[in-house]
Parts: structure tokens; sequence; C-alpha cells
């Protein structure tokens, strides 16, 4: 009795989510597939099969190319800064204290230091657009120019057009995304760096070991799980990027200017679909963006591969 | 600066107690010596990077009582007259809306998910049947993709549903793209409580589903409490659905945008009205509540934080 009761209940508490899931998530995910396939504009519902000709357009188009690159650059810089700083401000916070009759602990104040390190991650992507347009504003009202010309490094006559300058646009807004993120790396590291036994740490103070060694022979094998789930994390983000570069940068829309510098893939995309009305093309870069999202996490979790190390 | 006094042990995790041990006192001593030059470095870092988060924000706020004029000008000045009229005209411009749209779409918005998430998760995670591994795996691969790949289907998704700029339609929409992770972070957590208290309700004669909302829900209270800081934090910050998704379809057509994407609309108009005093405003007024959940509930956010990216 009680063993057929329970599908009634199975079904009753699965409808509502599958159903939403499915629906909004999953049916959007294989329209994207099934339309990057034809011309549609998105305008009407007509639309004709045009087979591969939306992806053989989309590699000879050269702002595509671009955008592809400059998610590239992303990719490979964002991760890696953001780690490395937060591995090093984590270590110092958890580990990197001085060392007394107590033992392994961080320097001093390492909880205000979290709190004030982390509060970014909080702040709205609104918040980020308003308060860095304010920071990287061309004149020597902007606080970047402001301090550089304090400093006498610039020239107060002719200050730095940051977001304007194309070879600086792509790195103003690689920095953003460090900053924001490092505060929450940190805390991920610190999670785990506390959970590593003192009796480790211990017994390498005993055989000699310096604050070089402990960090890269025990933290950091110890660490390389968080350090993984870091970087998917990290990948994911750098493959976004849109808000700010839609926000921040100059262009006709989305930005992604000056001169397509700054562009990413989710600019062009939204561009082609909301504003040029290419929405099969469109589309298509959605499934280039889904093939590269899917070899990169192999990627990372096949080369991140280690043994696990149990404590 | 003699004895180091500020301990920091980790949210959640109890301090323990290292017992003094005359045999490693020399070499921690050792340790600590290597330490001493470190430390004033690793205090130079960390009150650098401190610096480098909280100089823009304050900067932001100061100048949100400047004049326009002040503020194009250097970036240095002070405040010639601290006059709170500024935000007045930033609320009058509409930040009060934005505030209560948010509110209003998430309060249903959260609850909603955390409600289908962890129903989908409980029977996925404790019961058994049929597809019960597909539906699991369908929920978890929908948690690796951007969501701007399924853009363009779901609007005209929405838009074929007569939802495009209404609450329920961005409400639905926030739900579906916050169950994936919900789902896989519930269902490692409803593993993880005891069998023996939840089969003693059913030996009472409690039903299925009394048996989770009375027995199995209040006992995942910390799982819920982590998934539900992370679905606020992740919906708050949305950006790319609303703009999407909540634009006036008609002039006549209620604003209903949210904050994210008023503040943003603000910031791009701003452009050319020429009321930077207003938008810095409007950016401290959005940033306000942020700030005060996050100082009260620090601990508990990046405990949150942390715990769903580990598992």
């Amino acid at each position: 009795m009680r063993r057929n009761s329970k599908y009634p209940f199975i079904v009753g508490f699965l409808i509502v989510p599958v159903a939403l899931y499915a629906a909004l998530v999953l049916w959007p995910y294989i329209q994207t597939i099934g339309y990057s396939f034809t011309d549609w504009s998105g305008e009407s519902q007509k639309m004709n099969f045009v087979g591969f000709k939306n992806y053989t357009t989309l590699f000879s188009d050269t702002v595509f190319r671009q955008a592809l690159w400059h998610n590239i650059l992303l990719l490979i810089f964002l991760p890696v800064i953001t780690i490395l700083l937060a591995l090093f401000f984590a270590f110092l916070l958890n580990v990197g204290g001085r060392g007394g009759t107590a033992g392994i602990h961080g320097v001093r104040g390492s909880a205000f230091y979290k709190v004030v390190f982390f509060f970014p991650q909080v702040l709205s992507v609104a918040i980020l657009v308003v308060l860095f347009e304010a920071v990287y504003r061309s004149d020597s009202g902007g606080l970047l120019n402001g301090i550089l010309i304090k400093l006498h490094l610039e020239n107060a006559d002719k200050p730095i057009e940051w977001l304007s300058d194309p070879s600086l646009v792509l790195w103003c807004i690689l920095a953003i995304l460090v900053w924001s993120g490092v505060g929450f790396y940190l805390v991920l590291f610190s999670a785990a760096m506390q959970s590593i036994p003192k009796e480790i740490y211990e017994a390498a103070l005993l055989d000699g070991s310096g604050r070089g060694q402990t960090f890269f022979r025990v933290t950091m094998p110890l660490l390389w799980d968080s350090i993984q789930t870091a970087w998917v994390y990290l990948a994911i983000a750098a493959m976004d990027a849109f808000a700010l570069v839609s926000a921040l940068t100059p262009g006709v829309s989305y930005g992604g200017g000056p001169d397509h510098h700054s562009e990413v893939l989710s600019t062009v995309l939204m561009r082609n679909f909301l504003y040029a009305g290419k929405s099969g093309y469109a589309c298509a870069m959605g499934v280039i963006i889904l093939l590269l999202t899917l070899i990169l996490s192999i990627v990372t979790l096949r080369v991140t591969r280690r043994e696990r190390i149990e404590f | 600066m003699s004895t180091p006094t500020m301990e920091s042990p980790a949210p959640g995790l109890p301090e323990e107690p290292v017992a003094p041990q005359q045999r490693t006192a020399a070499k921690q001593a050792r340790f600590a010596d290597s330490g001493r030059v470190l430390n004033v470095f690793s205090h130079g870092f960390l009150i650098l990077w401190a610096i480098m988060i909280v100089l823009p924000l304050a900067w932001i706020v100061i100048s949100s009582f400047k004049t326009d004029g002040q503020i194009g000008g250097s970036a240095w000045t002070w405040p010639h007259h601290w006059s709170f009229d500024v935000f007045q005209r930033a609320w009058n411009k509409g930040i009060g809306g934005f505030l209560l749209h948010t509110v209003v779409v998430m309060v249903f918005s959260v609850t909603l998910t955390m409600l289908f998430g962890a129903m989908a998760a409980y029977v996925l995670s404790r019961y058994e049947f049929p597809g019960n591994r597909f539906l699991y795996y369908l929920f978890v691969a929908g948690a690796m993709f951007p969501v701007y790949l399924a853009l363009v289907p779901l609007f005209f998704m929405v838009k074929n549903l007569g939802m495009l700029n209404t609450y329920q339609g961005l409400i639905l929409v926030y739900i579906a793209y916050s169950l994936p992770f919900t789902v896989f972070f519930l269902h490692s957590f409803f593993r993880t409580l005891p069998t023996a208290i939840h089969e003693a309700a059913m030996i009472d004669g409690c039903s299925h589903s009394r048996a989770f909302f009375q027995v199995m829900l209040p006992m995942a209270k910390p799982g819920l409490i982590s998934v539900g800081i992370f679905n606020v934090l992740g919906q708050w910050n949305q950006y790319i659905l609303p703009l999407t998704l909540m634009q006036k379809q008609t002039g006549s057509d209620h604003d209903r945008s949210v904050l994210t994407e008023g503040l943003m609309n603000l910031a791009l108009q701003q452009g050319y009205a020429g009321d930077m005093p207003a938008l810095f405003a409007g950016m401290t007024i959005a940033m306000i509540p942020v700030l005060v959940v996050y100082l009260s509930f620090q601990r508990q956010v990046q405990a949150g934080l942390t715990a769903g990216t580990m598992k």
C-alpha cells in the first residue's frame, strides 16, 4: 500500500519545478540550436533552413573573431590574476601571521580585511558600472586620472582616456572583474585553508620549512580542489562580462568600442539579436559559446585532475 | 607589537586550543623571525587593497554632495556645502520605484525558488524511481551554461505568453534559472541528513508531504539559508534578464524597471542630462541596503557562499 502511494507524491512534488525548468531553460537551449540553422529575423515566424551558412559567416565575421579573441584573453588573465591575488591574500590572512606559542594564524586584523575585501562581491553590477564610469572618467575629474595627476605621473592637460583608448579598454574591464572578484575567492580559499589541520603545518615547521615552502608544498596541494572550483567559476565569468562591456565602453548598441576593441561574444550576440534583428545568426553565436563552455569545462577538469588528498 | 592578539576563527569552525610545546617553540620562533620583514610587506599589500576597495566607494558618496561643475573639474575638490537635496532629487528620478519593483519581484521569486528547488531536490535525493538520475543530471546541466545562450528563444517565448514587462514573467524566469544551482546544492544537503527521524515520522503515520514540510525542511535550515543567500544575491544582481524582458512595450506601458536596469538607464541618460551628483546619490541610496544587509549578515553570507562552492 505504502509502496504504491509514493508515486503520486513524487509526481506532485516534481511537476512544477520540472515543467518550469523544461519550458524556460531547456526548451530555449534546444531552440537556440534549431534556430541557428535558419535565417530567422526574429520579427515574424518566417524562417528558412540555411544549413551551416550562419556558422561559415561567423568565421569570416571580423567583429566576431575579435570578440572571440577578447574572450580568450579574459579566459586566460581573469582566472590567473584573480586566483593568484586571492591565494596570496588568503595565505597572509590565515597562515601569514607571526608564529608564536599560539601556532599558525593570520596577520592582525584579518577578520576586518575579509569583510572589506568581500564587499564588492555583493555590489550589484549597475553600481559597479556607475562607480567605474566615474573612476575611469577621461578628464581630470576621474579618480584614476586624479590620482595620477596628483602624483605627477600624468600631464593634467592630456589625461588618459581609459575607456576610449583601444589598447587600454579591455584591460580596464579586466581590472573591474578582478577588483570585484578577489574578495570572494579569498574567502573561498580561506575556508579551505582553515579546514587544513594545524598539525600538518606544525609538522612542516618542525621539519624546518619557511613561509614560501609552507605555501607551495603544503597549502597549494591541499587547496587544489578549491582552486579548480575557482577556475571554473572565473571562466564562466570571463565568458560573460556583458554588463560591464555593454554599459561602460563606447559603441552604437551594447558597447564594445572603440572600434570593437572591447567587444566580447555576449555583446556581439545581443547586438545582432536585439538591434540588427538577426536572430538566427545570434543563435549560431549562442551555440558556439555553448561549445566553448563545454570544451572549457572538460579541459579544466582534465588538466587540473590530481590525486585527491584526504586529510 | 610584540604579541599578536587578534584571532580570527573560521565562520562555523570551533577555535581549536593548540597546546604549546616546548620542542616546537624554537622552530616557531625562527618562522616568526622570517615573518617580521614579511609582515611589513603583507600589511602593506593588505592595506593597499583595502584602500583600493574603500576609496572609490567613499569618493562616490562624497561626490554626491558636490556640484556638477566640481565633478567635472578636479577629482580632489571637497564639497562646498553638505546638502541632502540631491538625495531627494535622486529619489524623484525613480530610485524608490526601482527598489520597490526589485523587492516585489524578489519576494516571490526567491520564496518560490526555495520552495520548488527544495521539493525537487528532496524527491530526487531521497526517493528511488525510474528516471531519477536522468532528471537530476538534467537539472545539473543547466547550471553550466550562461543565460544569454537561451536569450533569443526565451524572449519570444515570454512575448508569446504576453508576459513581457510583467512581474509574473520575470519571476517565473528567475525561478527557472535559479533552479539548477538550488537543486544541485540542496540535493547534496538532503543526502547528508539522517534518515532515522524521517523513518520514525513515517511509522507514526506521517504522509510523504507532511514529512517533508514538518520534518525534513526544518532540518535542512542551514542548507536553505546558504542557498537562499546565493539566490538573493544572484537575483538582486541579475542584469541581462530584466534588460531583455522588462522593456516598456508601448509608450503608455508601466515602467517596471528593477534596480540594476533602472540605475543603468539613469546612468546612460545622465550623460546628457548632466546631473552627476544625483546619479551618485542614487547609487548611494542603492548601496545602503546592500551595505546594511551585508554588514549584519557577513558571517552567514561568507559561510553560505563558500559552503555552496565547496561541495
